[in-house]
């Protein structure tokens, strides 16, 4: 038996196989969710970095006074002229970015040589008490990241700059000098200690992947052990701290709390504070200026270290077996180096919170005695020689609407971010090797390149007025929940991704075999199989909403204000003991958050992460 | 029930490559096919094309008379809609689902009644040899019970085809056995006309009632396990196909039947009465002696390696190497000079340019 095959007869067939063809393809699922969310992705990262550069090319009602002949709409490029050259150039935009690139460098490698020597002493050595520090080198990444800033300011503050005395002046009686209250070197060392984190995941990750047989291959050479981890090791561990390097630098480069607490007293400015005090007094052309600069500058180094590092030297280190025969014996420092992690995880760890509690017990500044004791910054019914009469935080119908909005908006991201993870990972995955996918994954990751708080600027611009059927969201709760969404889109399509491949594609082939529909498929297979990856992506993502503070500080008021943010604001109405108490109070928060975390699946940080 | 599978001028890309090149075949009904070939070789992307799994570039498939694929067209039918059950490499069971939930997900699209589903599942479990899993999850079973579960899934649909896609090849070689007899009998009692993926020629010759050897997307071969096996197409047919390899000796047709290999002359059939030609011939069809036999062409043997049932000798003579199979132990000691004859039925020739079969 056979059949001839039928030729299409006319013109109207061929191109009624041509709709159909073109039909069956757009309706394929991972096809139709790539469209989607190519166009979703468009309208929240591309469309509001189109709006942000015209608004710096655009004359605005506030620019008039400048320039008098022109008319608000009027193309120019007034702002760019200003903030690039000429003393209002060198004070608003190149000092700025040195400040900005002074500090983020020195945060990166003291979080390098802390956490790389933390990993080493971890995996490599006969140290005691293993789980432990690993275990306490994720605290400090755990709370806010402008904590240990704070805590250093209760400590170290002097009454010249500070105006009220920190807890050193008041026990020595000597003013602790300015280098060591504000300014660059506070910045680094408070910044480092929060990122070493990243590096010390990182790092010890790829230590105990590393293949011993390759450093036993080095020892059977002759090769001593100081010239097996110079020639070996570290040349294996490079691509952990490339990665390390990336995530920590953007990551500092974009960061306002610590900055605006340890910088802004004393007018240093980095990119990030230059930025914020620009957009509160409406002057978003310059802004937007500064935040230009501040992606391109982070964009130009993210390819600059993926250049360098590159793929020829980014070999896979994970060999065969996974265990270590060799750890190094510390022998006669052993006592010494095991006091100086537990005094430095100590440091870190628990006393910031120490002095953030005990500064928010303390009803005048600076004042450090006993008979200065007070509950009234937690439970005091407000009074007017107090704070400006704003009861204590506890009773505080502002706060108690800040930790509300905290909770909401890390919920509501949480979800968006799990779900679009789901969705960016079907795409990704099932349409692997097409264009498209590789459309979808690139644009996902835009978001990474961008600072944190030059992405909050990004949607100051897109958001002011309504866009086609989108309304003005500026000042609006959602603003905030759109932009923490977007921000995460990286992480989400990573987490998604990697959910995704676990699952083979042959159990849905099998389901379509079956004569399920898309559908069901999804509900009935596909979900099922992801939910652990849905419920740990939620979760991390929660967390990491709540200690958000660089990408939301542009865009809150103060009905939509966060916890995060209300501590900045406390701070700049000279508030300190209330801010302490609502940074505690967020970290109660992030703790709770992190404790179900850990109930739920062993509290891995590391997996978090995409690693 | 008889369903054919017609397939016209099918081609699948992807990217600059061509999985399957204008493939034109015709499966009667009722048949055991085997795609056969190396990896990358097509076979699995023409039974994904047939599936539904893949859109192909070009063609059209029939299953049935029905029209389930046509690129000019356009159509494509959704692959839950072609009625085959297919078997996966790696199974493919639901691992969040019981052998029960996994075999009755189709069945509850088909909206039957629990009765039937209950009768199915039974029948199916009886079919395969585990009645008594319906409460197991995939991952409580050795990957042997996997697979039977993984037929029972398709049996338990009724498929009109069953698509097989190497399901045998992550199981050891003694299941592999076992299976091999199970999955032929189970053919042997449906209706259905079943193609199967391997790159197993032993799977391949012992269970398909029809082989098609696939190369660079290409059907090199189509016919039954015997033919294929003593009259290969082609050169690279005749490579593929034999365990110990086929012996291939350069040549040309120097008279009437007879091959002159340089050293020595073999006898053949052929139609031709010059050229060079690559000769092929299958270790099992050459003949050993310890003396010498008239015709018999002296070798070295070079080493001797028994199997218990048979014994594998390689012979030398000068730079050419021969492999003899001889049934039973051999007696032939190593170096010991030993006479070869070939059976000249058994002696396929091939063109030497265009690697086509010239015996005849």
């Amino acid at each position: 038996m056979t059949v001839a095959s039928i030729a299409p007869k006319d013109n109207k067939e061929k191109w009624l196989a041509r709709i159909r063809r073109f039909f069956r393809w757009l309706t394929t699922p991972h096809v139709i969710l790539s469209i989607i969310m190519v166009a979703v992705m468009f309208y929240l990262v591309i469309i509001p970095l189109y709006r942000m550069i015209v608004t710096t090319i655009t004359v605005a009602d506030i620019d008039l006074r400048a320039l008098r002949d022109a008319e608000a709409g009027d193309l120019t490029w007034y702002h760019w002229v200003r903030m690039l050259t000429g003393k209002i150039g060198k004070l608003m935009t190149y000092q700025p970015l040195v400040h900005s690139v002074v500090v983020a460098l020195g945060a990166t490698f003291l979080a390098l040589a802390i956490g790389g020597l933390m990993a080493w002493l971890v995996c490599r050595t006969d140290i005691p008490g293993r789980e432990t520090i690993h275990m306490l080198a994720q605290v400090p990444y755990i709370m806010p990241s402008w904590t240990i800033a704070m805590a250093w300011l209760v400590l170290f503050k002097n009454q010249k700059s500070g105006g009220t005395m920190g807890l050193l002046e008041f026990i020595t009686g000597a003013p602790t000098p300015d280098w060591l209250a504000y300014g660059p070197i506070p910045i680094i060392v408070s910044s480092g200690l929060h990122y070493y984190t990243f590096f010390f995941l990182f790092i010890s990750a790829a230590l105990l992947s590393i293949d011993s047989s390759l450093e036993e291959a080095g020892e059977l050479a002759g090769a001593g052990r100081w010239r097996i981890m110079r020639k070996i090791t570290f040349p294996l561990v490079i691509p952990a701290i490339a990665s390390g390097f990336i995530m920590t630098f953007s990551k500092a480069m974009g960061t306002f709390g610590g900055p605006n607490v340890l910088g802004v007293p004393i007018r240093y400015y980095t990119l990030s504070t230059m930025l914020k005090s620009n957009s509160s007094i409406g002057n978003y052309g310059d802004a937007f200026v500064t935040a230009i600069v501040l992606i391109v500058f982070a964009m130009v180094t993210v390819m600059l270290n993926q250049k360098l590092v590159g793929t020829r030297k980014s070999f896979e280190t994970i060999g065969g077996r996974g265990f270590m025969s060799k750890k190094v014996k510390l022998r006669n420092f052993k006592p010494i180096i095991v006091a100086g992690v537990v005094v430095f995880q100590f440091i870190i760890a628990v006393l910031p919170l120490v002095l953030l509690i005990f500064s928010s017990f303390m009803l005048r500044d600076g004042k450090w005695t006993l008979d200065n004791f007070t509950l009234a910054h937690w439970i005091g019914r407000g009074d007017i020689a107090i704070n400006s009469g704003e009861p204590g935080i506890l009773r505080n119908p502002k706060v108690w609407l800040g930790a509300w909005n905290s909770i909401r908006l890390s919920i509501l991201t949480a979800l968006f971010t799990a779900l679009s993870g789901i969705i960016l990972g079907y795409a990704i995955v099932k349409g692997r090797g097409t264009r498209l996918s590789k459309i979808v994954e690139q644009m996902s990751f835009i978001p990474y390149v961008i600072p944190g708080i030059a992405f909050g600027a990004v949607y100051i611009a897109m958001f002011t007025k309504p866009v086609g059927p989108i309304p003005a969201l500026y000042g609006t709760f959602a603003l905030l929940v759109l932009v923490s969404v977007a921000k995460h889109l990286p992480f989400s399509a990573r987490s998604g991704v990697s959910a995704m491949l676990q699952v083979g594609k042959e159990l849905e082939e099998a389901a379509a075999l079956a004569g399920a529909s898309p559908w069901r498929r999804f509900t009935r297979i596909i979900f099922p199989l992801t939910s652990t990856g849905f419920v740990s992506g939620f979760l991390l993502t929660f967390i990491s909403t709540m200690r958000e503070l660089s990408l939301i500080i542009l865009l809150v008021t103060p009905t939509t204000a966060v916890l995060a943010s209300m501590t900045m604001r406390y701070i700049e109405n000279g508030n300190d003991q209330q801010a302490n108490a609502v940074i505690i109070l967020l970290i109660v928060l992030v703790l709770i958050g992190n404790f179900i975390i850990s109930r739920f699946r062993g509290g891995s940080l590391k997996k978090g992460l995409g690693m | 029930m008889e369903t054919p599978i017609i397939i016209n001028n099918l081609t699948k890309k992807f990217g600059d490559v061509v999985a399957v090149n204008d493939v034109s075949v015709t499966i009667e009904p009722r048949t055991f096919l085997t795609l056969l070939g190396p990896s990358g070789c097509g076979k699995t992307t023409l039974l994904r094309c047939i599936s539904g799994l893949e859109d192909p570039d070009e063609g059209e498939i029939y299953i049935g008379d029905r029209l389930i694929y046509s690129h000019v067209k356009g159509i494509s039918v959704p692959p839950g809609q072609r009625e085959l059950g297919m078997v996966f490499q790696n199974y493919a069971l639901w691992p969040h689902m019981t052998v029960y939930k996994n075999m009755t997900f189709a069945l509850e699209m088909q909206k039957l009644s629990k009765e039937e589903m209950d009768r199915r599942v039974k029948q199916s479990l009886e079919e395969v040899k585990m009645t008594g899993y319906e409460g197991r999850y995939p991952r409580e079973m050795s990957g042997g019970q996997q697979q039977r579960i993984a037929l029972a899934r398709m049996l338990a649909y009724r498929p009109k085809v069953f698509l097989m896609d190497e399901p045998l090849s992550n199981l050891d070689a003694r299941l592999r056995m076992d299976m091999r007899t199970e999955l032929k009998r189970l053919h042997h009692l449906s209706d259905a006309t079943t193609i199967y993926v391997t790159h197993d020629q032993l799977e391949a010759m012992t269970m398909s009632s029809n082989i098609a050897v696939m190369k660079e997307g290409v059907i090199q071969q189509m016919d039954t396990p015997d033919k294929v096996y003593h009259y290969p197409a082609n050169l690279f047919v005749a490579d593929f196909i034999g365990n110990p390899k086929i012996n291939l000796l350069e040549g040309w047709i120097s008279g009437q039947d007879l091959v002159d290999l340089g050293k020595f002359n073999v006898p053949a059939h052929t139609y031709r009465k010059t050229g060079e030609v690559t000769l092929a011939v299958h270790p099992e069809d050459i003949c050993i002696h310890p003396e010498p036999v008239e015709g018999g062409v002296e070798f070295i043997a070079y080493s001797v390696l028994p199997s218990g049932a048979d014994t594998t000798i390689i012979a030398h003579k000068g730079d050419t190497e021969l492999i003899v199979k001889e049934m039973g132990v051999s007696k032939i000691a190593m170096d010991q000079k030993i006479w070869l004859t070939f059976n000249k039925d058994a002696v396929n020739l091939y063109d030497k340019a265009s690697g086509k079969l010239v015996t005849g």
